[in-house]
């Protein structure tokens, strides 16, 4: 594999990985600092604070992990690094 | 090829064996509450579950055993993702995530949140930063790649250092957690309780290593799982006739407010970063956030869980295996805090306000074990009042199941779920320290020439040391298993994140500044984690405060990640770039395709 297309592949693979941890930071830090705002807003009996904690970011986190290996395995073929 | 042959149809017959054993134990379950409906004592049934899964598990441990080496380190390497998920969700929730995680929930309520969401967004890292990067790498341990990345033993010594300190933490807390169970449902003394437990855990792993862990561990998770969510099902048809307690819960939330102000409770259940008196805290707020981050971290640089990703067949299944294990995990996270809620919604209604005199069997019963249920009529008005009754959380989801009145078949279940929880990571834990002492240390830098036999030998005998130390150190009940396991967390996020992220992540990183940084980072953190807890008038003495900017210690990694990035950041600009050798290698762990670039200090690689 030539230096060039090795580094396009690099380079895409780290703005894959650089969006992921954005999305990360927010799902996991962010939108619970605002739990006391957000708590304010109920519902089906939840505090919208308390749902993101206990399930909402949770959600997120599944969904950025599968995104992940799909968005990964989409960029490999498109490089030709792919596993037989 | 007989034994290949034999390993593929294994394989294929995954779901259809799984299949079968979901059903055995349904079918077992349903047995047990006829049986008890007959009035088969309680304590027969306690007995039937611990026993019967435990046999169990030493049965698979049996039928796994092997005497090969890639079997015995890395179940042979074709673990399909799917199932590799559900094993790395038997060996990730632990005693702390199934008996502990909705006590605490339980207690602090919003703020104890912070470990749902520190256990589960952990899993983001391990997908995007390191899962991929070490099935490409494909050797057998966590220091394995450090001594090849930063090219020598000194790396591999200090990764050891690190691994063994974090895991041996973490596995006297789920020894700990064995003992609570084991003494409860057979009426034993603690101590000894937790010696019946070392004996569970050993028969699962000594005999067939990563192999028989590997297949115990997905018949531990369909347990686990189960145990977990059916007696939470069945209170949310109770009150709400819906069986999805995720969303019922919502409701009990209401319920549990409308309590809290009729008992005069200043701080709400979902009241986030409020402390005694309701009042919005500071100290919570920082803590809350620092404790997440220190368990993400930590949990992407646990080895117990970085090696399930060694035994998948490709990069690919090892990418996908995240998505899986978080997925599984996800199914008893989401569901703890609503069994957080209904455990509180039932003291709140049923329990409190109630003679203590007419309480039933299973105050009695939870006051023999070791002071985790105390009621003190303080008043002598022979009334329960909530300042008089302690419960301790690690036995909240325990005894949730009988303080409800379900059968008493719930319960047994629920123990068989935690013990299947506290036993398949106290495995996969004994199996990262003996993997470590045997290939790392033994193999690699005491006798290169050793035979697979003797070293096998080695890996099973340091296994049962390791084993019995845990046990020992377990019985003196050191804390708390959820700060146990914390501290485990932080002493592995604090030592091993920033040298393996840099190394992937960062070609320039060299040698000398890795060891230094992850030597810093991992010092300091146990420094803190020492101090306050043991030494706290020493520590105030020095600093003038009982804790660094009130961060619990707990957290204590806070202070090592930052310090470990910096200096291997900066230590790497003042020393030389690593080889040109070195930066091959580094690109071929990258792209999922082609053979590994060894360098020459890695020199042998079976």
């Amino acid at each position: 594999m030539s230096k060039d297309k090795m580094d396009a592949y690099w380079s895409e693979t780290q703005r894959l990985m650089f969006i992921i941890m954005a999305l990360w930071v927010f799902f996991s830090f962010v939108v619970h600092m605002f739990a006391l705002q957000l708590n304010n807003i109920v519902i089906l009996g939840f505090p919208l604070g308390f749902y993101m904690a206990a399930q909402g970011s949770l959600i997120a986190f599944v969904v950025l992990c599968f995104w992940n290996a799909s968005a990964q395995n989409k960029i490999d073929e498109k490089y030709g690094v792919a596993e037989d | 090829m007989a034994t290949k042959t034999e390993g593929s149809t294994f394989i294929d017959n995954l779901g259809k064996i799984y299949g079968y054993y979901t059903g055995g134990f349904l079918g077992f379950t349903i047995l047990l509450a006829i049986l008890e409906q007959l009035g088969v004592p309680n304590k027969v049934i306690g007995y039937a579950f611990v026993f019967l899964t435990i046999g169990v598990y030493a049965l698979i441990g049996w039928l796994s055993r092997t005497a090969q080496l890639s079997e015995y380190y890395v179940a042979g390497r074709r673990v399909p993702a799917f199932y590799n998920g559900m094993a790395t969700g038997a060996d990730w929730m632990s005693a702390a995530s199934f008996i502990s995680m909705a006590g605490g929930l339980y207690l602090q309520g919003y703020d104890g949140l912070a470990y749902v969401l520190g256990w589960t967004g952990g899993y983001v890292l391990v997908a995007s930063l390191f899962a991929p990067y070490l099935r490409k790498f494909g050797q057998f341990t966590v220091p394995d790649f450090l001594g090849v990345r930063y090219e020598g033993n000194l790396a591999r010594v200090c990764g050891v250092i690190v691994l063994f300190s974090a895991s041996f933490t973490y596995i006297v807390a789920q020894t700990f957690g064995i003992g609570i169970i084991a003494s409860r449902f057979l009426g034993i003394s603690f101590e000894i309780a937790v010696f019946v437990g070392l004996v569970g855990i050993l028969v699962c792993s000594m005999l067939g290593g990563m192999r028989a862990v590997t297949w115990t561990q997905v018949a531990q998770y369909i347990i686990l799982i189960i145990a977990y969510l059916t007696p939470i099902v069945w209170l949310s048809t109770k009150k709400y006739g819906i069986p999805i307690p995720e969303l019922t819960y919502g409701q009990a939330l209401q319920d549990i407010a409308a309590l809290e102000s009729k008992l005069g409770i200043v701080k709400g259940h979902v009241a986030a970063f409020a402390d005694a008196k309701g009042q919005f805290s500071w100290d919570r707020f920082v803590n809350y956030f620092a404790l997440i981050l220190c368990l993400m971290v930590g949990t992407a640089s646990l080895p117990h869980i970085l090696m399930r990703y060694f035994t998948t067949p490709s990069v690919r299944e090892a990418r996908q295996s995240v998505g899986w294990s978080i997925f599984f995990i996800f199914l008893l996270y989401f569901t703890a805090p609503a069994y957080a809620a209904f455990a509180k919604l039932e003291v709140y209604s049923n329990v409190i306000g109630q003679p203590i005199a007419q309480l039933p069997a299973w105050v009695q019963n939870w006051s023999q074990v070791g002071g985790m249920l105390t009621i003190n009529d303080a008043n002598k008005d022979g009334i329960l009042q909530l300042a008089e009754l302690r419960i301790h959380q690690d036995i909240i989801v325990l005894s949730t199941p009988e303080i409800a009145g379900l059968p008493y078949v719930i319960s047994g279940l629920v123990a068989a779920g935690g013990l299947a929880a506290a036993l398949s990571t106290a495995d996969g834990l004994l199996l990262a320290i003996a993997n470590a002492l045997s290939h790392d240390i033994y193999y690699k830098m005491i006798d290169r020439t050793a035979s697979t036999t003797k070293r096998l030998v080695v890996a099973r005998a340091l296994l049962v040391i390791v084993a019995i130390c845990g046990a020992a150190v377990a019985s003196t009940r050191p804390s708390g298993i959820i700060q146990m396991v914390a501290w485990a967390f932080s002493l592995a996020a604090a030592g091993l994140f920033v040298p393996v992220v840099m190394g992937i992540w960062w070609k320039r990183t060299t040698t000398t500044a890795a060891i230094i940084g992850m030597m810093a980072g991992f010092v300091i953190c146990l420094y803190y984690l020492i101090m306050t807890r043991y030494f706290p008038e020493a520590f105030e003495a020095m600093w003038g405060a009982k804790l660094w900017f009130g961060i619990q210690n707990i957290s204590a990694a806070i202070f090592g990640l930052p310090v470990g990035f910096a200096l291997t950041w900066i230590l790497s600009y003042y020393t030389k770039a690593p080889s040109d050798e070195m930066q091959a290698f580094v690109d071929s762990i990258r792209r999922p395709k082609g053979a590994i670039a060894w360098t020459k200090a890695a020199e042998v690689h079976e």
